[in-house]
């Protein structure tokens, strides 16, 4: 790694960036520090409110509810989709057509819209017009994801495992490739077993990616909102009910701005935390190489 | 047969190398014959993760080609009365079709901005240090990851104050939020790969920055740029939440058509479906350009 020129000119190259960014996200998080402290009746009336909205939402067993399913939700899509995401990636061909054939396959469920995701989950796992659903009655499962909280959990995760392994899968399969033929070689001389193979020459160079993975799945996975939006609509109950729909319920749907705004803040100030620390962790590793 | 070839096999080794390795040669190929056994394994493990991962697709594809009464009559593998009746409700009504156009349009300008602000930025990242450029890099990282639910009101609002709720570049705007920063940084990760030497010779050489950005730089990256594109065209085609909000007639994303018109006619599975289906192509298309570097673009040209 060579040493970078100090130029301040730089920022000349940036400034477009900065401008258009700071144009969808500055300026809208403006408006939301805003709300966030008054009280708004209509356009013309709203009173300062301080700290009020924040005290009520912190306070809020609707968003605690939704906080804590938002973390068992991320851990459980993480615990499932890094492991079997890495297996794809160790069984994927290397060489030739079918390698490039099965890139393409594995990526097709992260190029559909999200909507599209719910709906083709929602239309596979009904009993009378879906497979997986059809399926589950004929081996005997009482299975209704419509009505059932914990059926509707497992197809939630089911989708998104189904969704999103795939990105985790051609992450490590890149960072395998990256991986030199000589330290196969090696192994082989050595006699290495196969899970010696992975866990002294493969793993150790899987970190990198692996902890991008790790980061882009835990984020994403934390404003999911789209799928599990048409798949079951929060329900039943409010069992499936995450954190960005919690937020959209209150926003649209209830429109209690003030409330909807301190609300807003407080989730994104949890995710810019998180990622502050993946951050730091991306950027150490890559000045210790 | 097996045997024949093992000593085949082993007989150059034994002469290349002397006798030592004729000891060897029998555990050699015990081990190759595991590798074997494994490869099959992998392969196997594999065709059934594909078949487990397009199963649904499938099935939204059969469903496509059946008319409602078959949908709901039973459950089958291919459909009996093959029927393109769905598509052609689809193509034959410009409030249908007008989606894909819409999506379309506001996906393509939304990757041109996003490319475009993003190459130089990325450049600046890539070479130079700054005042503050690692609190800029993070500040665009920490735009990737904000959930676009919280920004959905101010942006409805801020949109509609200058005029430019329901057009196709509000939308393409609302999604640079979380395009733009993953352009510089997927930008950023190639640029980074690409020696300074080149530079520094082009400088001497006599190009000015822009020349030699243009004829020099940009075609060394360009399996890069080319990846960033795909990246741009996939986020911004399968977000829903920003698009539907800001659009109500003019603009509106076929995502967000797919929505309404189902729930107004009583559930039409048959062309939910085609809709579905005809979502899924756009994508196959892109990514078959960039196949070969999609998985180092995945790790944001970090590997």
């Amino acid at each position: 790694m060579q040493t970078k020129v100090e130029n301040n000119k730089a920022w000349f190259l940036v400034l477009p960036v900065f401008i258009i960014v700071a144009f969808s996200a500055i300026i809208p998080l403006m408006t939301v520090v805003n709300y966030s402290v008054q009280d708004i009746f209509d356009q013309n009336t709203s009173y300062f409110v301080g700290a009020e909205w924040f005290k009520q939402v912190m306070l809020d067993s609707r968003l605690h509810d939704a906080l804590i399913r938002q973390f068992l939700f991320s851990l459980t899509i993480l615990l499932i989709e890094i492991p079997l995401g890495i297996g794809v990636a160790l069984m994927m061909p290397t060489k030739g057509k079918s390698a490039s054939l099965c890139l393409i396959l594995v990526a097709i469920p992260l190029l559909i819209p999200w909507n599209v995701v719910g709906t083709i989950w929602q239309i596979f796992g009904r009993e009378d017009i879906g497979l997986f659903g059809a399926f589950m009655s004929t081996i005997g499962v009482d299975y209704n994801y419509a009505s059932d909280p914990f059926d509707a959990w497992a197809t939630v995760v089911l989708m998104d495992v189904w969704h999103w392994t795939p990105l985790v899968a051609l992450l490590c399969y890149s960072g395998l490739r990256a991986i030199p033929e000589v330290y196969y070689q090696a192994a082989r001389i050595d006699q290495a077993s196969r899970w010696a193979v992975f866990r002294y020459i493969q793993l150790p160079k899987l970190t990198n990616v692996l902890i991008i993975g790790v980061l882009l799945r835990f984020m994403d996975s934390f404003m999911i909102y789209t799928e599990p939006f048409v798949l079951t609509g929060g329900g039943p109950g409010s069992s499936t009910t995450f954190l960005s729909q919690a937020l959209v319920q209150q926003a649209i749907g209830q429109f209690d701005l003030g409330p909807a705004a301190a609300f807003s803040l407080v989730y994104f100030l949890i995710i810019l935390l998180v990622c502050w620390v993946f951050y730091t962790t991306i950027m150490n590793m890559q000045k210790d190489k | 047969m097996t045997q024949s070839s093992t000593t085949h096999d082993s007989k150059p080794s034994a002469a290349k190398y002397g006798t030592a390795e004729t000891i060897q040669a029998p555990v050699y190929s015990h081990a190759e014959r595991k590798a074997r056994n494994a490869t099959r394994r992998s392969r196997l493990g594999m065709v059934l993760y594909l078949v487990l991962l397009l199963l649904p697709i499938y099935w939204l594809l059969n469903m496509s080609f059946k008319t409602n009464t078959e949908i709901l009559s039973g459950l089958s593998f291919f459909p009996e009365n093959f029927t393109l009746e769905n598509y052609a409700k689809i193509f034959g009504d410009p409030t249908w079709y007008m989606g894909y156009i819409n999506s379309t349009l506001y996906v393509v300008m939304n990757m041109v901005i996003s490319l475009l602000v993003a190459l130089p930025a990325a450049y600046a990242f890539s070479r130079y240090r700054f005042v503050g450029d690692k609190h800029m890099f993070f500040w665009l990282l920490s735009n990737r990851m904000a959930p676009p639910a919280v920004f959905l009101l101010p942006f409805f609002q801020l949109y509609s104050s200058v005029g430019l709720f329901d057009t196709h570049i509000a939308v393409a705007l609302a999604h640079c939020l979380f395009n733009v920063p993953l352009a510089v940084w997927i930008l950023e990760g190639f640029m980074s790969g690409v020696p300074r030497e080149i530079d520094e010779t082009a400088y001497i050489d006599g190009y000015s920055f822009p020349k030699f950005f243009v004829r020099i730089f940009i075609p060394l990256i360009r399996s890069g740029i080319g990846v960033t594109a795909f990246f741009c065209f996939m986020f911004s085609w399968v977000e829903l939440l920003l698009a539907r909000t800001l659009t109500s007639v003019e603009a509106k994303p076929i995502a967000a058509i797919m929505t309404r018109t189902v729930s107004a006619s009583g559930m039409d599975w048959g062309l939910l479906a085609a809709a579905g289906v005809l979502t899924i192509i756009p994508g196959m298309l892109v990514i078959y350009f960039v196949r070969n570097h999609v998985a180092k673009g995945f790790a944001l040209g970090r590997v």
